[in-house]
């Protein structure tokens, strides 16, 4: 079927529609080329489709490209050019701009699929300093937290690679609103154009893969509540959403403001409330609040004990580190169902990088009493009397009530995981029988490809979040969606999509990528 | 990476032959503390070298195995790979002189020191970086080849 890159417009059958969506097309779990051709949607042949254009597609197409697929039989539907964008979004947003470190270790090089030079190597000869290579010498030990990349390096070094494979010639921008399999066999993506005269382009291919990150953000059922009913949306905001108006106004004046949420999130939010204390002289006063507080270690045995205190489970990336090359990738791809859950929360949950300057923080603060642990259940959250305020009513484990005023509440519980809420998947829940794993995500094989969706020859494959409760834990990480790309063009290779890469191929390939020549 | 048992195992085995193996072989004929000898007792005392750090070092592998279970990570620091040498050196240095597993003549320390330590650094510094080149699954892999 798709060879390379051909627009065959709306032929053979005379096109009935205007170009856009039918009422045929929303039903249809299958479609056939005569039933989007008589919607009048042009046909564009492509051979693999990836959707999402964002971190996901990156390291697919980066995977694909090394191994020796042209540019022209790939296309890549995302909704911008550059695939950092969405991710730079949230991690500023998060407070994390380009200078700062994010929480991913130094081997998980995004625009290097072999891991190697590892990102401390490269700061190390950037900066003409030994300092990252001492890190990871000694990390998490002799004064050093596991080292992490500055967030701008990656982006950077992320442009470069999308410059060497060619990443511009195979963007096309816009929203990919469903996609559907194809009765002859492979898929349909329905693209919606960010510009040109067609209202919608129907993308036809043999293999396609989806990566399209979080629905969106999350907020906890009292804060949501809170901001529907009073469209208060200044004063109770999110860690993922803008929101430096808070920190500015706490520079301006002394203000309370409770910290929601135990995770990497709000460190990075704690961290920044002090140090505007520290380098601005804010008078905030910071009240976090725990539903489930640790107070030591947890787990029973003593070779699957995790280390926490302070509130905090720690550990120094989202999973124990075992579960992205050692034992536990080992035991995830072993385990089926409950099993598998089970042993994916064991490791994971909400948990904070154990770093050294976070935990003095919240000594510090805990000593001067300007940061304030409270644990229990939020009953309600509302304005105050005066309206000026918001006041969290809480109801701690004894039982007693109490309330907190606060200028502001920001929820850093994370980000929106219910595929259903995304409405690609959520299409594809509905009508290509797309199943559900056990933490009720994307139901996938060990190679990513989504079960029940093979079509004639066609397989359609989905990394990221969305696959998170299947055979990896790390899912959601650069390492993660590194990995997924070695399975899903592994198993792309065994289709006979591509060539193997093996060893030959491979070192050739890392030599084009130290000289940084185009492929 | 965070090795699995048998990655361990089978990394320590494979970067021996093909690395250490071409380097015992190139290092030979200028190590110090020769005095004289003719090559074949020195590759003999040297491959035997090889050998032990390989089959002794799957004893050594199960005990760090052992240890990193109380570890929730399931690593330990890089540099502990490269100062694990010494424990390990040290070993090889008295079986050699016991005659384990059979006699290679009197070892000179300053051999045996250049030798050893100069193959052990090579290894560890394939093992963290440039293996992962050719063998694209082997950090997913836990350093397991087969």
């Amino acid at each position: 079927m798709a060879q390379d890159q051909t627009v065959v417009g709306s032929q053979p059958q005379i096109p009935v529609g205007d170009g856009d969506l039918t009422d045929e097309l929303i039903s249809a779990a299958e479609w056939t080329d005569a039933l989007v051709s008589r919607a009048g949607i042009p046909i564009v042949d492509v051979p693999f489709v990836t959707v999402g254009g964002g971190f996901g597609s990156f390291a697919m197409v980066d995977y694909l490209r090394i191994a020796g697929v042209p540019v022209s039989r790939i296309k890549v539907l995302g909704d911008s050019r550059e695939p950092w964008k969405t991710y730079e979004y949230l991690t500023n947003n998060s407070q994390i701009p380009r200078r700062e470190r994010l929480r991913s270790d130094s081997g998980s090089v995004l625009d290097n699929i072999w891991g190697f030079p590892s990102y401390a190597v490269r700061e190390a000869w950037a900066d003409r300093s030994p300092s990252a290579l001492w890190n990871v010498l000694v990390e998490p030990y002799i004064g050093r937290d596991y080292y992490t990349p500055r967030a701008g390096q990656v982006f950077e070094s992320v442009k470069r690679e999308t410059a060497r494979i060619g990443w511009d010639e195979m963007v096309a921008v816009g929203v990919v609103r469903m996609v559907r399999k194809r009765r002859d066999g492979g898929y349909f993506a329905l693209h919606t154009p960010a510009e040109g005269p067609a209202k919608r382009v129907a993308y036809r291919c043999n293999h396609l893969h989806l990566a399209v990150g979080y629905p969106g953000v999350k907020f906890l059922d009292d804060l949501q509540a809170y901001r529907d009913t009073n469209q208060d949306y200044q004063r109770v905001v999110n860690a993922y959403e803008p929101h430096v108006h808070v920190y500015e106004e706490a520079k301006r004046r002394p203000c309370t403001v409770v910290v929601r949420g135990s995770g990497v999130v709000s460190s990075r939010v704690l961290q920044r409330l002090v140090d505007d204390r520290d380098n601005h002289g804010a008078q905030t006063r910071i009240v976090h609040l725990f539903r489930n507080y640790v107070a030591g270690p947890k787990g029973d045995k003593l070779t699957f004990r995790r280390p926490g205190g302070n509130g905090f489970a720690y550990q120094g990336f989202n999973f124990a580190k075992a579960a992205w090359g050692g034992q536990y990738r080992s035991k995830m791809e072993a385990l089926e169902g409950e099993a598998r859950k089970s042993f994916l929360e064991s490791m994971g949950g909400t948990n904070p990088a154990p770093r050294r300057s976070w935990k003095e923080q919240i000594r510090r603060g805990k000593r001067e009493g300007f940061y304030v642990q409270e644990i229990g259940e939020v009953e309600s959250v509302q304005p105050s009397a005066d309206g000026r305020d918001v006041v969290t009513v809480l109801r701690n484990r004894a039982g007693d009530r109490r309330e907190i005023d606060a200028q502001f509440i920001i929820d850093a519980t994370g980000l929106e995981g219910n595929i259903e809420d995304h409405r690609l998947l959520a299409d594809l829940l509905e009508h290509s029988g797309a199943g559900r794993n056990p933490k009720g995500r994307l139901d996938c094989a060990p190679s990513f490809e989504v079960r029940g969706l093979r079509s004639k020859g066609g397989r359609m494959y989905a990394s990221g979040s969305a696959t998170l409760g299947c055979y990896f834990a790390g899912v959601d990480s650069f390492l993660g969606l590194q990995y997924a790309a070695l399975r899903i063009a592994d198993d792309l290779a065994d289709a006979g999509f591509h060539p193997v890469l093996g060893p030959g191929r491979s070192i050739s390939q890392w030599f084009k990528w130290m000289r940084n020549t185009p492929i | 990476m965070t090795p699995t048992l048998s990655g361990r195992i089978q990394t320590r085995i494979a970067l021996l032959i093909l690395i250490g193996g071409p380097w015992t072989l190139l290092i030979g004929p200028v190590l110090p503390g020769r005095d004289g000898a003719p090559l074949d007792v020195v590759y003999k005392a040297t491959f035997t070298a090889l050998l032990l750090v390989g089959v002794v070092g799957i004893l050594w592998e199960l005990a760090y195995h052992g240890l990193q279970q109380f570890r929730w990570e399931k690593d330990w620091p890089t540099l502990f790979g490269l100062l694990l040498g010494i424990p390990e050196g040290v070993l090889v240095f008295v079986l050699l002189r016991a005659g384990f597993p059979w006699d290679v003549g009197d070892v000179p320390v300053s051999l045996f020191i250049t030798h050893f330590a100069t193959v052990w650094i090579l290894v560890w510094l394939v093992a963290n970086g440039p293996a992962r080149v050719p063998l694209r699954h082997w950090r997913y892999r836990g350093g397991r080849i087969l």
